[in-house]
């Protein structure tokens, strides 16, 4: 299988990534494996702007048409902003999800954290598991 | 919506490699191994919402019934009178009662001739429901034989007949193209019923399992596309059929399960196992009733979840999200007196919801 996730991207166990918009904020979305996993999704219940996440917090739901999946925030910080056009076009999530599928940027607490997530072959080794 | 059993070896359908072929994503279902889907299951329940498509349910149980007295038997078997079936092939559905009214499972029955019935019952169900069937079949002397040599494929949509019929010899077509809405007819080794759970016209073919292959590959090359357990399921709840092991059980009436119009009341003298309960039930009220909810906030109802009415607390059965209608809807067991709204709580929530009767879309489109 070749490595279908960006290689500019950081990744947790959860199966988030988080892009460095190098500002001190990321922006978080889920994976091409993840959306696979879970199906045709029809509904995201996203987080607050302005909410303060820890690291593997719930901060929200994917509902596809399988199941309700949880999502974590991948590291400490403060929501500043988030993807409406999910509530409209959720599928976004499926058709891309590292791009127009994104789901929030938060602004980071300590941007030293990026370096304990997973970069990309970390990731792929991670999902083969 | 997938049930393990036990840690046995799933069992696999002669179509098992078609699906491979098709790129299906196999899981466990009742011991099982079925394509839930085969990329994306909104897809595939459009596709039989608009055209056609078909689904592997050989492992379902198809028993024949053989013998003089097997109507009578029937007639203390099931909660539905099979006597109602004057005409040959006519399908009959029914729940199959325990002595307290509970339902053992539901089933479709077929009167083929005089002295032989087919019934299908659930692939879930199949060790309890031939233990009881046989139980009862003695005094009848009933005999019974399970079809396993039989394939099942269903062929689902608003054009699945045309692309049936498209490869079938012209003597068949005819034959078939005179069948009504829930009949059966055997031609050759085949079993063509007008049949099915997804409220879309089509037919549930039996097929014998060395030439299922064949038969599938027929409909694959007249546009048919495969369609898996996912898209199943959210097409008979968008139908309002219930799901046996989900909607009901043998802890659960069929007055409560919105399956009242299967029980034959009339003739009174008629004895059917689970009759003295349900007549006891009926007399007292049912205290439930099985309902349809469609979600008015957004979120996506699922199984389980608490429903609040004024009437006090139920709990929904099997919820999903509607392709069609493109919200979210459920079947739901709620106070009997309770009507018009109500509340289910999502993750700490009360969202508002509508009551509705348990049928949402027939033939394609909306019956809200």
């Amino acid at each position: 299988m070749s490595n279908e996730n960006p290689n500019d991207l950081k990744y947790t166990k959860t199966h988030e990534w988080v892009r460095d918009n190098g500002d001190s904020t990321v922006t978080v979305g889920i994976t091409e494996h993840a959306q696979e996993l879970l199906g045709d999704v029809v509904y995201v219940e996203l987080p607050e702007v302005e909410a303060s996440l820890s690291a593997e917090e719930n901060c929200g739901v994917i509902e596809s048409v399988k199941a309700a999946s949880d999502m974590y925030a991948p590291l400490d910080g403060e929501v500043t902003e988030v993807n409406e056009e999910l509530d409209s076009e959720p599928e976004l999530i499926n058709t891309a999800p590292f791009g127009e599928g994104w789901i929030f940027t938060m602004k980071l607490t300590s941007e030293d954290a990026l370096t304990e997530l997973m970069d990309a072959d970390e990731y792929e080794a991670f999902c083969q598991e | 919506m997938t049930k393990s059993s036990q840690s046995v070896k799933p069992q696999r359908t002669p179509l098992y490699n078609k699906h491979l072929d098709a790129n299906g994503k196999m899981v466990d279902f009742a011991g099982w191994e079925m394509p839930i889907n085969y990329g994306s299951q909104v897809q595939e329940h459009k596709q039989v919402r608009t055209d056609a498509g078909m689904f592997d349910v050989s492992h379902m149980v198809v028993l024949d019934l053989n013998g003089d007295k097997t109507k009578a038997f029937l007639r203390y078997l099931l909660a539905n009178d099979v006597a109602k079936l004057k005409e040959n092939g006519k399908a009959l559905y029914s729940g199959m009662l325990n002595h307290d009214g509970g339902v053992i499972d539901d089933l479709i029955v077929y009167f083929i001739a005089e002295d032989f019935y087919r019934v299908v019952v659930n692939a879930a169900t199949r060790e309890k429901d031939l233990k009881w069937i046989s139980q009862h079949a003695d005094t009848y002397e009933v005999t019974i034989k399970e079809r396993s040599d039989l394939s099942m494929i269903a062929v689902q949509g608003p054009n699945s007949r045309e692309k049936v019929h498209s490869f079938l010899h012209a003597e068949t077509e005819q034959k078939l193209s005179n069948l009504d809405v829930f009949f059966g007819l055997e031609i050759d080794d085949y079993f063509y019923a007008r049949t099915g759970y997804t409220g879309e016209d089509g037919y549930e073919i039996m097929i014998p399992n060395e030439k299922v292959s064949e038969y599938w590959d027929k409909l694959i090359s007249s546009g048919v596309k495969p369609i898996g357990l996912g898209a199943r399921d959210t097409l008979r709840l968008e139908a309002g059929m219930n799901l046996y092991g989900t909607d009901m059980d043998e802890s659960v009436s069929p007055l409560a399960a919105a399956m009242a119009w299967t029980i034959a009341w009339e003739p009174d003298d008629r004895d059917f196992i689970g009759r003295k309960a349900l007549e006891i039930e009926k007399e007292k009220g049912p205290q439930f009733k099985l309902v349809g909810l469609i979600l008015e906030d957004k979120g996506v109802l699922r199984g389980h979840q608490k429903v609040i009415t004024e009437h006090g607390e139920g709990e929904i059965t099997s919820g999903s999200f509607s392709p069609t209608l493109g919200q979210s809807i459920a079947l739901a067991r709620i106070p009997a007196a309770a009507k018009d709204k109500c509340h289910v709580e999502i993750r700490g929530k009360h969202l508002a919801a509508k009551i509705v009767k348990p049928q949402f879309v027939r033939n394609g489109k909306s019956v809200i």
